[in-house]
């Protein structure tokens, strides 16, 4: 972790909520796809995490959707430097993800994997993408993935576009050797009962600190209890405990 | 004896300057990021006799200037404390720590206390006896005067070693629980401790932390705590740490004018993981402007 000031040099919308946000400066803490940034703004007293979309060279890009006062306030930048603080998390691990991968991301959770998509790309492995939105208007990063050479796939819970549904209902003719994914609880609920191979998950939780100080976001893991600002986001399919 | 060093409860500190219990953990994630040796000491995470999960999360809130938060006492127990962290903490910080206490009851505390009392490194104990966040223990014993005294005074019994109670601000007249730990065998009181609080989410029409309520921290409360450290600092004699919002150097400065002998630095860690390493930094520069030439002589200098 480290702490940097990054300059904003782009702030757009991608759909009616959603904005990505690219940042300049020393950017080189970030070791792994599914670490977060942790962002400070003006008069609300906690950081706001966030996660890494993409780093290309000096640059890194979130993308986020305006739901509170804190993204509500980043929409409206347009230029200035950020506090950040940079490296949470403990990010993917590719190593374990053999050679036909599936990414499954809902909504917001979606962004992160595009980062592990262009690694795993990088790697030459192949890539299949579900993402999944509430609707047509919603839908973002679709065109992105492709480009990276994946086999992409986007579902709508109200049929607007794509596949009429949720992520899982667009898996089953799919073949895969490993999975990641991130997306809000129910959905990676679904997942956990869906998928049929090992594969790590992302989750969120409401943060102190965001790198391992207070103990605010600790979560019981069949390996016992795990941060998970620090020892998360991304814990494996076979450790995690439902706690309802 | 430099400009910054104070004196507590006989053991001298380089500044007065102290990470509070709950924001700095075992101190690991903070040694990654700057030596915290330049710290004067530090009350590590509350430790009990047993492990705990604490609470349910969502487990912090925010608000205006400050945090909520309700974790419960996480902690890995004080077996795990002195086998695993306690060797690691040797290795990244060379200083006496001060040991932070908790407990469902007097002999949990006593239990605790005894165990930890053969380490070398600990160098006070600061008996948690104001947690707002469990159930049972925790914030009652601060709350009454007798039960303060009682735990105090079974704390004595079993450690020959610097005793600072830490006090809750959720009573009328902290003063009495304070004359109450004095009079028990207290070398020291440290104050104040969460403020209770609640935050309720307008959409979902339920309180915003799973465990209800939380314990209100950040520069919101700082003018309360700057009162409570001047009650307390008039009503006994023994050192008085004052902690509660102080984010900069200035706050350092006006505890002290306030009557603290030390300054924890609590909810400022999480938000700013430098804001200890930055206010020992600015310590100097404000004492010039204040025209302050040692800490020590300023302690209480608004009583």
């Amino acid at each position: 972790m480290k702490q940097v000031f990054l300059r904003i040099i782009e702030n757009t919308p991608l759909t009616d909520s959603v904005m990505r946000m690219k940042l300049q400066g020393d950017v080189s803490a970030v070791t792994a796809p599914g670490q977060f940034i942790n962002i400070r703004l003006d008069g609300l007293y906690l950081r706001r995490p966030i996660s890494v979309c993409d780093v290309q060279d000096d640059v890194l890009t979130i993308i986020y959707k305006a739901v509170g006062k804190g993204t509500e306030q980043m929409r409206h930048m347009q230029e200035g430097c950020l506090d950040v603080l940079i490296g949470l998390g403990n990010g993917y691990d590719l190593s374990v993800s053999g050679e036909r991968v599936l990414l499954l991301g809902g909504g917001v959770g979606v962004p992160p994997l595009y980062m592990l998509a262009k690694k795993l790309r990088e790697e030459g492995k192949h890539v299949s993408v579900i993402l999944g939105f509430n609707t047509k208007d919603e839908v973002f990063l679709e065109e992105e993935f492709r480009e990276l050479g994946c086999d992409v796939c986007v579902t709508t819970a109200d049929g607007s576009y794509g596949i009429q549904g949720f992520v899982t209902d667009a898996m089953k003719d799919i073949e895969y050797t490993y999975f990641y994914t991130c997306g809000p609880e129910p959905m990676l609920k679904a997942v956990y009962r869906s998928t049929v191979t090992e594969g790590q998950f992302s989750f969120e939780e409401r943060m102190g600190c965001g790198f391992g100080a207070c103990m605010g976001c600790t979560c019981k893991t069949i390996t016992g209890y795990k941060r998970i600002c620090k020892d998360g986001p991304v814990l494996r399919k076979e450790e995690i405990l439902w706690e309802d | 004896m430099g400009r910054l060093s104070v004196n507590l409860c006989g053991i001298e500190l380089d500044n007065p300057v102290i990470p509070a219990s709950g924001t700095f953990g075992y101190g690991r994630e903070f040694a990654e990021l700057y030596d915290i040796n330049m710290l004067g000491t530090f009350s590590f995470k509350g430790t009990t006799k047993d492990p705990r999960f604490g609470n349910p999360t969502p487990r912090i809130a925010e608000c205006a200037e400050g945090m909520l938060n309700a974790v419960g006492l996480q902690n890995p127990g004080v077996d795990k404390v002195i086998s695993e962290e306690l060797p690691n903490l040797k290795t990244i910080f060379h200083k006496p720590v001060m040991a932070n206490v908790s407990g469902f009851s007097v002999d949990d505390y006593v239990y605790t206390v005894e165990k930890l009392n053969h380490e070398e490194q600990i160098g006070w104990f600061e008996i948690n006896i104001s947690c707002p966040n469990v159930h049972g223990g925790g914030m009652s014993f601060g709350t009454d005067p007798v039960q303060a005294a009682a735990v105090t005074e079974a704390v004595r019994r079993v450690t020959d070693k610097p005793i600072i109670i830490k006090l809750s601000p959720n009573v009328t007249d902290i003063t009495e629980i304070a004359k109450a730990c004095e009079g028990a065998g207290a070398d020291g009181i440290s104050l104040i401790n969460t403020l209770l609080g609640m935050r309720i989410d307008l959409k979902k029409r339920r309180p915003l932390l799973a465990n209800t309520t939380g314990g209100l921290s950040g520069p919101a409360v700082f003018p309360v705590a700057v009162r409570m450290v001047y009650q307390t600092a008039k009503a006994v004699k023994i050192p008085v740490v004052g902690m509660g919002g102080v984010t900069t150097a200035e706050d350092v400065i006006e505890m002290m004018l306030a009557g603290a002998t030390a300054v924890e630095v609590g909810a400022a860690n999480l938000v700013d993981p430098f804001a200890c390493k930055k206010i020992i930094e600015e310590l100097p520069a404000v004492m010039d402007r204040y025209g302050i030439d040692t800490l020590s002589s300023i302690i209480g200098g608004a009583l």
